[in-house]
């Protein structure tokens, strides 16, 4: 491959087997992953995966589908994806509990360890929240459908968590879970009588603290993920290596919010203390370049000055049977609106810059006036995101 | 805000956001101690090593002579795996703050849809776990607090959107099946204005005619369409979040409505938009202020 990076959409699902969609919460990471993939099915050949680990079935949603299932699904609407469609398009679901219980079949060294923390009673109420659970299982699920090998390109959209960046994090987080020196001294007990400095005042505490059943169930619980150890780092060493190698790309979704653009901000810097960096950007709800034009803002301009002159009200008045006072505020309302997509355009032209020091490929996909829960409008916004650069808003109001 | 400005004393409380409260309001990182923010407002943030420090001190009465910083930072590691562990640290301190502390209010920013839940049902769950010692007695007085309805209320923050308003109702109906915390209401943020008034809607209505808007047209040139065009937009996305508030409405109780907030555009700053907010909260809320 070119050292060469992609610089439209399209370039840049043919150049990577992966994408990881993330992004702030609320600004359309789910839609824009399952567009993603619709259009990639829709243009390509081969297997088009797209995953979530959503609880919230937002991409069932917007899918259009009831359900997706832990294992993955094709979606089957001929006369949406289309019948000259070249590839095919397939969605799974994590379920959580379902994602551990297999992790621990796979790594536990035998039946009796398997047996013991999955009746464990903290273990059954661990499933959900173990060391950003979810984000860490969704790296783990796609890593194993990657090296299955049956999909050509798999697009993941991110479990919403308080930070983009965990997601990316999560390998190295179990590492660290698995490998560190707490674990040592907590297991401590289990395995001897000797009794870490620590982990000693530690179970005292947890035990007033918490009740002595309580201290059990958790010193059992550490020593018995003690022994899944070797396996489950050797695993995240690899997921790990497949999110950070060139075969995986980062696409961040974000609106032109305040508060989405400080995440993108933050996700930004993360991503460059990591070496990492994002290979794709998706501006979503852009003002739409029908109405941002410059004969609009001439006419908003005219529109102004016409309402300074009473007789010119008067007239259209009469010619429409309105009273002059109605006609008034109707025109002046619809310069305000006018004014609010201008106000807003900008505040997309300033993000789109910001999105364009940080990567190559950026795409905006207009407001849609309807809400996104079927194929056909996802399609609509798929074909928005092939488009590439050049739909991109260029169009500034000209000075006053 | 709202209620700081109506006489109340309110403690804002920030868990796991990482100084997200704080940088909102605008103002330096704070700690473990209440400090004052401003508008009548304090705020704290809470932390499982101070927690697990203040815990010991006021409940279990170990006297911890030395650090504890090693066995917090165990207690950190330990709930990453292990549940209920910090939440019943982070919900003890707020709960003591309840009890002891010189507040009419205690607001908490508590963690995203999903993880919530978790956080209030601890008690519960380590209730559960734990069917003997000390910790029964000690959850029960959170119990009390957190499950009398006078007391605590949960407030789901929602947008008139499709994904939020899902989210919302089934956050909403998660919480009386396998809570016993009250929720106290929804509120819907960013309600987009009516862009027009009856009347007015009218005639725009008739200017999507050609003929109807050709005298306007020869007036102000042919950017009239792109003018009509943003208009058309601000009604449909009016029209849209109608249709999700009253999809939100029909399955809340019919005494329950959600509270709206209207869609404050253009702030120059995060410390402004909740001063904007806290205005307009007021109003839905219909709230007297004290000083004009």
């Amino acid at each position: 491959m070119t050292s060469r990076h992609p610089e439209t959409m399209a370039e840049l699902v043919a150049a990577r087997e992966v994408l990881i969609v993330t992004g702030a919460g609320g600004v359309g990471k789910t839609t824009m992953a399952a567009a993603l993939a619709l259009e990639a099915a829709r243009r390509r050949e081969g297997r088009v995966l797209v995953i979530t680990v959503d609880p919230a079935r937002r991409l069932a949603d917007a899918l259009g589908v009831d359900h997706i299932g832990h294992g993955a699904t094709r979606i089957e609407a001929p006369d949406l994806i289309g019948e000259d469609a070249r590839g095919e398009l397939w969605a799974a679901m994590l379920d959580a509990r379902a994602g551990w219980d297999a992790l621990v079949q796979l790594h536990a060294p035998d039946d009796d360890t398997r047996d013991r923390l999955v009746s464990n009673p903290l273990y059954r109420d661990v499933t959900g929240r173990f060391v950003h659970s979810h984000e860490y299982l969704a790296m783990e699920r796609l890593h194993e459908l990657h090296s299955s090998g049956v999909y050509d390109l798999i697009v993941v959209d991110t479990p919403p968590s308080a930070h983009a960046v965990d997601v990316i994090d999560a390998p190295a987080r179990m590492i660290e879970f698995f490998e560190s020196r707490w674990l040592n001294w907590l297991t401590a007990p289990s395995r001897s009588r000797v009794v870490g400095l620590v982990a000693r005042p530690f179970y005292q505490v947890l035990e007033r603290v918490l009740g002595p059943r309580f201290g059990e169930d958790l010193a059992e619980m550490f020593g018995l993920l003690d022994r899944l150890r070797p396996g489950f780092v050797a695993r995240a060493r690899e997921v790990a290596r497949l999110v950070a190698s060139s075969a995986t790309g980062i696409v961040v979704v974000t609106t032109s919010e305040t508060t989405a653009m400080v995440e993108v901000d933050s996700l930004m810097r993360e991503l460059t203390t990591r070496h990492l960096e994002i290979a794709g950007a998706v501006l979503n709800r852009v003002m739409p370049a029908e109405i941002v034009t410059d004969s609009g803002s001439s006419s908003a301009r005219a529109l102004g000055e016409l309402l300074e002159r009473t007789s010119d009200l008067e007239d259209l008045a009469a010619g429409w049977g309105e009273e002059e006072a109605v006609v008034r505020t109707t025109l002046a309302r619809l310069g305000e609106r006018f004014a609010d997509v201008e106000a807003l355009h900008r505040r997309d032209q300033a993000s789109v810059a910001v999105l364009e020091a940080a990567t190559p490929v950026v795409t905006c996909v207009e407001l849609f006036d309807v809400d996104i829960a079927d194929l056909s409008t996802l399609s609509r916004v798929g074909s928005t995101l092939w488009a590439g650069v050049a739909d991109r808003p260029d169009w500034s109001p000209q000075e006053e | 805000m709202c209620a700081a400005q109506r006489g109340q004393r309110v403690l804002a409380v920030e868990i796991d956001t990482a100084g997200a409260l704080g940088a909102t309001l605008e103002v330096a990182p704070f700690g473990f101690d209440p400090v004052v923010v401003g508008d009548g407002i304090e705020a704290l943030a809470i932390d499982t090593e101070s927690a697990l420090a203040e815990y010991l001190r006021l409940f279990v009465r170990i006297p911890f002579v030395g650090r504890i910083g090693p066995v917090a930072r165990l207690f950190d590691y330990v709930a990453q795996a292990a549940p209920g562990v910090r939440e019943i640290l982070t919900l003890g301190k707020i709960c003591h703050e309840a009890r002891t502390g010189p507040w009419d209010l205690i607001v908490v920013d508590a963690p995203a849809t999903g993880h919530v839940v978790e956080h209030l049902t601890a008690p519960q769950v380590i209730g559960e776990l734990v069917r003997v010692g000390m910790v029964r007695d000690q959850t029960a007085w959170m119990r009390e607090i957190i499950e009398d309805p006078s007391r605590t209320g949960v407030v789901i923050v929602t947008t008139p959107e499709e994904t939020p308003v899902n989210e919302t109702l089934e956050l909403w109906h998660r919480w009386h099946h396998e809570t016993d915390v009250d929720v106290a209401g929804v509120v819907a943020n960013r309600v987009a204005g009516e862009p027009f008034a009856p009347r007015e809607h009218d005639l725009v209505q008739r200017l999507e005619n050609p003929e109807v808007a050709s005298a306007l047209r020869e007036r102000i040139g042919p950017g009239l369409d792109a003018i009509l065009a943003a208009g058309h937009l601000a009604a449909t996305r009016r029209r849209t979040a109608m249709g999700h508030l009253s999809r939100l409405r029909h399955e809340l109780p019919p005494d329950e409505p959600p509270v709206l907030i209207p869609e404050i555009r253009e702030v120059a700053s995060t410390r402004r938009l909740v001063v904007e907010m806290a205005r307009r909260l007021g109003d839905e809320l219909d709230v007297e202020v004290p000083h004009p």
